[in-house]
């Protein structure tokens, strides 16, 4: 067998420039007459962001990775390494990535970073479509069996069971079903899908084949959003592969079952993801909600029953078939099984994704995986969960096991497994705010508590940020938001105003102090903030001097840095540069 | 100026009697012009017997539709969560600032169009830009100035 180099071509991955390092590789391979002796596999995103990821496996051998690999590396790696034998110490991924990978326990991501995701036989190899052989010689209501048995919930937010809507669908009486996978991921913070799609397409194609049989689909639809092109291209590969191999079109495996796959790209409305806007986006409409019942089991899209799941919900299906609801079961806590993926961003060391089992605490995913705070100076303030639908946490609750109950206790949603860590620099007003005005943009305007409820909260939170807060907007904000919680149409104005409750809830003091001191405690909301150095505190490092765009700060040489107020343009720049904070 | 429609034209043939066809039609529309010009709003309701209301009840939900046409090259700066955390709005301001436009706008010259969008999904190189269709991850203002530049310059020579 030849060895391999792996190269990690996610879209990260890609804009850190691996293509150009691929190609230098196969250059110097060139060279030195090693290409018969090494394979370069562009594999998916692994999820750790380290620029250009470069592994390489050769047989017999402990596999070696080096990180942040530039097009000037390469001869180095292939003359010394590949040749010589000897490893390039300065190169390798160091202790950061071991930590990032030492607690998680990949099943869904198990192939990403992996394989070959536009090559159909490097996932055959790791038994791909193994499960879908299997599940096509079961009955469609023991394959139900097996997942509701395995415990296997929506991945997409809700939680709902799987196997339970896999049910109601295959009972919904009907000539034609439609299986459709939600991959419009527009929790803005959450990059899962993505990766997945990305990195192992086919897992995704397996699962739906399994589930259209299941349910008794012919047709299935994957939604994918329009801002991930990387994503829709490499699943068009892997549908066509798997129409030439047959896993999809006429009588797959031989057996009496047709189906096939359509690709629809979004348009760009977070509302769609939603399940019946989604279905009337396919339909060609405008992507509003419609009141449910009836659920899209009975009726969804073109009116026919239709079954909606998420990427991740899907890509796990094969697993389960593969190896039986018991030892999916197995892993997890409480009533959620298995593993669940987060992508955490923000200001921790390590960003990426990361599969944890059910039941991981917060804290072990922020200090473990994620390695702490990039700057130790600055402390963690908050974790934000679950997007425009979540909450944001404090450091007293990081001790909360991830599972779908746990995390709706504090007020906080589970949903699609965004983690975005705040240090003291993020203010929590303005994030509600920031929240807030994201709903806003994007509430479809049907329902009229989304619609206008939002808005006058927004505007209130506007006051607040700018320092016109007054005692009374505090209630306002939580009768508001109790009413939009009980009227609204759907998901989106459902949970839209979870983020301020939450701040309200864990960050009391902060409205407190904008409210009645007029001061904004992390220096984010500009009105508020001075704009002056506070010369206890500065370390005269020379930083802001060196970042600001308009040349407002003078420093001179063992002096504290002066602000001249009159060029100042209230970019913010050096408050966000500042590892002290000195600039109030 | 004068819309050549025959290009739409093609288009429209190849989604005869299909359904929910809407998004993708117009969505490949886009592609060839830019935007979706009026000219073709007109034609698609003509032949495929759609209302305009519907066709522009389409172009303006979706952020994805323009109905001017767009710069030469099109900035998208995320202001998804993360990179509103690490300084996402400070970047767009920067870029808004030195182009002298506002998002959503294009520059007189035709070169630049500004966009803000929500989340890229490539939040752990937040803050992200996004020109035509590369990513550019952990920016800050002297990548700005320098990624401006190039594109700049780049115009010059083709
Ligand atoms: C406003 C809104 C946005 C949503 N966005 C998504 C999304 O981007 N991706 C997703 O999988 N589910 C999303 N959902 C959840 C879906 O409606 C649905 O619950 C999910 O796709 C069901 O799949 P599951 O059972 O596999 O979780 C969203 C829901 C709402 C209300
Ligand atoms: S928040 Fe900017 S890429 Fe996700």
């Amino acid at each position: 067998m030849k060895a391999r180099i792996l190269i990690c071509m996610g879209t990260s991955g890609i804009s850190a420039g691996a293509e150009e390092v691929a190609k230098c590789f196969k250059k110097e391979l060139n060279k030195y007459n090693l290409q018969s002796k090494y394979e370069i596999i562009r594999v998916g995103d692994r999820g750790l962001f380290r620029d250009v990821l470069v592994d390489i496996i050769e047989p017999n051998e402990e596999r070696i990775t080096y990180e942040r690999v530039k097009v000037i590396d390469v001869p180095k790696i292939v003359k010394n390494h590949l040749k010589n034998g000897e490893y390039i110490k300065g190169l390798q991924a160091g202790k950061d990535y071991k930590q990032f990978f030492a607690r998680q326990m990949r099943i869904v991501l198990s192939n990403c970073g992996e394989i070959d995701p536009e090559n159909i036989e490097e996932y055959i190899e790791k038994d791909g479509y193994e499960a879908a052989k299997k599940a096509l010689k079961m009955k469609p209501e023991e394959i139900i069996e097996e997942i509701k048995k395995s415990g296997l919930r929506g991945r997409g937010g809700a939680g709902f069971p799987t196997g339970l809507k896999w049910e109601f669908c295959r009972k919904a009486k009907s000539d034609t079903k439609y299986i459709i996978c939600n991959a419009d991921e527009g929790d803005p913070g959450a990059f899962m899908d993505r990766s997945i799609l990305e990195g192992d397409p086919h897992s995704v194609v397996e699962g739906m084949i399994i589930g259209a049989y299941a349910i008794g689909a012919n047709e299935g639809y994957i939604y994918c959003r329009a801002e991930y092109p990387l994503a829709v291209k490499r699943l068009d590969k892997a549908i066509g592969q798997a129409r030439e191999k047959k896993f999809l079109g006429k009588n797959i495996f031989g057996s009496r079952f047709s189906f096939d796959l359509v690709i629809k790209e979004g348009a760009g409305a977070f509302v769609c993801g939603e399940e019946t806007a989604l279905i009337a986006s396919i339909e060609g409409k405008r992507g509003t909600p419609n009141p449910r019942p009836p659920y899209p089991a009975q009726k969804g899209l073109w009116g026919k029953p239709s079954n909606i799941n998420n990427v991740e919900t899907l890509a796990n299906i094969r697993h389960i078939i593969d190896k039986g609801a018991d030892w999916f079961s197995s892993i997890g806590y409480n009533k959620s099984k298995g593993t669940k993926v987060f992508a955490i961003a923000g200001k921790v060391k390590n960003t990426g994704l990361v599969e944890v089992p059910m039941g991981t605490t917060i804290r072990e995913i922020v200090y473990g995986s994620g390695g702490g705070m990039v700057n130790k100076k600055i402390p963690f303030k908050a974790v934000q969960l679950g997007g425009p639908s979540g909450g944001c946490l404090p450091e007293s609750l990081f001790d909360t096991p991830i599972d779908y109950e746990s995390i709706n206790e504090t007020g906080a949603i589970m949903g699609s497994g965004g983690m975005v860590i705040m240090d003291q620099r993020t203010c929590m007003v303005d994030i509600a705010r920031f929240f807030l005005s994201f709903t806003v943009a994007e509430s479809c305007g049907k329902c009229i508590p989304c619609r206008i409820g939002l808005k006058r909260m927004l505007e209130v939170l506007e006051q607040i940020s700018e320092g016109n807060g007054k005692e009374e907007h505090l209630k306002f904000l939580k009768d508001m938001s109790q009413t939009i919680i009980d009227t609204a149409l759907c998901g989106l104005g459902n949970t839209a105003p979870n983020p301020v409750l939450t701040t309200i809830r864990y960050f009391k003091d902060e409205y407190q102090a904008h409210i009645k001191d007029r001061s904004c405690p992390s220096h984010v909301c500009t009105n508020l903030v001075r704009f002056e150095i506070n010369e206890d505190k500065c370390i005269k490092c020379g930083q802001c001097f060196t970042v600001c765009p308009t040349g407002a700060i003078d420093l001179k040489k063992r002096e504290y840095p002066i602000l001249n107020k009159e060029k100042c343009i209230k970019c913010k720049a050096c408050i966000d540069v500042c590892p002290v904070m000195a600039i109030e | 100026m004068k819309i050549d429609v025959s290009h739409a034209k093609k288009i429209i043939q190849r989604y005869r009697k299909k359904k929910g066809i809407l998004i993708p039609l117009l969505q490949d529309i886009q592609a060839i012009y830019g935007y979706v010009p009026e000219e073709t709003v007109g034609l698609i309701s003509k032949e495929l017997s759609i209302y305009p209301v519907d066709i522009y009840g389409v172009t303006t939900f979706y952020t994805q539709f323009h109905l001017m046409p767009q710069g030469k090259h099109t900035i998208k700066v995320c202001q998804g969560t993360a990179c509103h955390v690490m300084g996402g709005k400070g970047i767009l301001n920067c870029i808004s600032d030195k182009l002298g436009i506002k998002d959503g706008e294009t520059t007189e010259d035709g070169r630049f169009s500004l966009e803000r969008v929500a989340c890229l999904g490539c939040c752990g190189m937040a803050p992200v830009v996004v020109v035509d269709e590369d990513f550019h991850g952990n920016c800050n203002f002297q990548k700005i100035d320098y990624l401006l530049n190039q594109y700049k310059s780049k115009k010059e020579e083709s």
